[in-house]
């Protein structure tokens, strides 16, 4: 086999440590802190709030505005340029894309909810951990939810498959297939589905059945994290 | 707009007290945690209360700047993120990120702690600098003060990577620190009526008339000032100001002991 143990000795369906908080943002009208393995993701939730510039606005439902960024320090390399990349563009879309058929603006014409995501540590999985982080964030701040989301990176690495690639898995000298989804909890849907490798039909069906399994393990903790705020209040 | 609050703030203070209860040369609890994020060569979380930042410092590899070819250099950048305040907003930083940036670089570079001749690989072709980015967690005031003092405490943290005179390796740090020769501290103290106060909160942010920021060094001395605020001060009310400045200093300077 060419990859016979995972390089942390993980089970191929196995996460990276996980632990996840609600309410770390006093400033903010709503917050998570989601944390897998050295990746670590804060959300804020500003709003409903004013919406500008006005042609922006929606007149029959609120906006939902989410902004992915990498603190300059925490990437593996060099130092990240402070400030809007492509990258960090396209996953503040995707990121939108993968919160917003929860949530329901209806009641918010004109107005926008703001997700800041600030990432102070890298290592693989930042935007699911930063979908996931958002996700208790928006339930933190009471906005009208249907439902929960919770984000995982699955796929191959070498001839196996497996959960939650690390940096290291991700790099794999036999290549690598990094598979980004998140699930809204009780429907099973997808949100958010991205990829970068090489994958079969069936494979890819046994990949979503992985994460979909880890999402629910996600889930848990996320409510957990919700439960312990709202309990101590 | 804050004429309310201010009267308030103003009458609190000539009682000796404040909003939350402090006394008015009282700072909120300070909290202080190293190495929070492995990517970095150096970093810390530092809390004021519910203010909180993180510090990071990235150490690369540049050609001397021409006037300096012996000497490497830092770099301090703030970012105030919107996650962190309704008042922050997105985009390249603003006059008060550029402001809290460089009174923190002044304060740490004037102070002598850095040796920018150690820093020098070879003269003219390759030096090291240090690069410090302070990001805002939650904002609830006394940036002024968190913010360089989560410098400080990133900066203390820091051990040079793996250099092999072409590519840095950020994979391995060695056991060779940044080692600061000396420890500023930089704190500010704000006046509103006739009342001084330090470490403001949130709601005094909006109603001080003056402020002054002095970085003090281990002897008392200082290596720094900035006015701010729409006000103005005597001479007195500066040597009042310093003075508060210099005492607090040794409080802050504790908390930064490790």
């Amino acid at each position: 086999m060419a990859y016979p143990k995972r390089f942390d000795g993980r089970k191929n369906d196995e996460m990276r440590p996980i632990e996840a908080k609600a309410g770390v943002i006093k400033r903010a009208d709503g917050s998570g802190w989601f944390k897998i393995g050295k990746t670590e993701a804060y959300a804020a939730v500003y709003g409903p709030r004013a919406l500008y510039p006005r042609f922006l606005q929606d007149p029959e439902k609120g906006v939902l505005r989410c902004n992915y960024n990498m603190m300059p320090f925490s990437g593996s390399g060099d130092r990240v340029r402070p400030g809007p990349s492509r990258r960090s563009k396209e996953l503040s879309m995707v990121t939108e894309k993968a919160l917003r058929p929860i949530l329901n603006l209806s009641e918010f014409p004109n107005a926008v909810v703001d997700v800041f995501i600030e990432l102070p540590q890298t290592d693989a999985g930042s935007r699911c951990a930063g979908i996931c982080a958002a996700s208790i964030a928006l339930a933190d701040a009471g906005i009208s939810m249907k439902d929960m989301v919770a984000a995982i990176g699955a796929g191959k690495v070498s001839d196996q498959k497996v959960v939650d690639l690390s940096y290291a898995e991700e790099s794999h000298e036999e290549g690598a297939t990094d598979i980004a989804m998140s699930f809204v909890h009780n429907t099973k849907e997808l949100t958010l589905l991205q990829m970068d490798g090489d994958v079969s039909k069936e494979e890819l069906a046994e990949i979503m059945e992985m994460a979909k399994k880890a999402c629910d393990q996600i889930n848990e903790i996320q409510r957990n994290a919700l439960k312990e705020k709202f309990q101590a209040e | 707009m804050y004429q309310e609050l201010r009267k308030e703030v103003k009458s609190l203070l000539s009682k000796n007290t404040r909003l939350d209860g402090r006394k008015p040369l009282e700072h909120r609890e300070i909290k202080i945690e190293y190495d929070v994020t492995r990517n970095a060569e150096g970093s810390a979380k530092v809390k004021f209360g519910d203010t909180e930042v993180i510090a990071g410092v990235k150490m690369e590899v540049m050609k001397p700047y021409p006037d300096t070819p012996g000497k490497g250099s830092i770099m301090v950048n703030c970012e105030l993120y919107p996650m962190s305040s309704p008042e922050f907003e997105s985009g390249p930083p603003n006059i008060h990120a550029i402001e809290l940036a460089r009174v923190t670089d002044r304060g740490i570079r004037e102070s002598g702690a850095i040796d920018f001749e150690k820093l020098c690989i070879t003269p003219g072709e390759q030096c090291w600098m240090a690069v410090v980015d302070v990001c805002t967690i939650n904002d609830d005031g006394g940036l002024y003060d968190a913010i360089p003092l989560a410098a400080m405490a990133a900066l203390n943290d820091t051990k040079f990577p793996e250099f092999d005179g072409e590519k840095i390796n950020y994979k391995v740090k060695t056991d060779k620190a940044l080692g600061l020769a000396k420890q500023p501290i930089t704190i500010t103290v704000y006046k509103c009526g006739n009342g001084f106060f330090i470490d403001p909160a949130t709601q005094e942010e909006k109603v001080y008339d003056a402020r002054l920021t002095v970085s003090v060094l281990d002897n008392d001395n200082m290596c720094s000032f900035q006015k701010g605020g729409s006000h103005s001060l005597t001479t007195d009310d500066i040597l009042k100001m310093i003075e508060i400045a210099i005492d607090k200093s040794k409080e802050y300077r504790a908390a930064l002991k490790r």
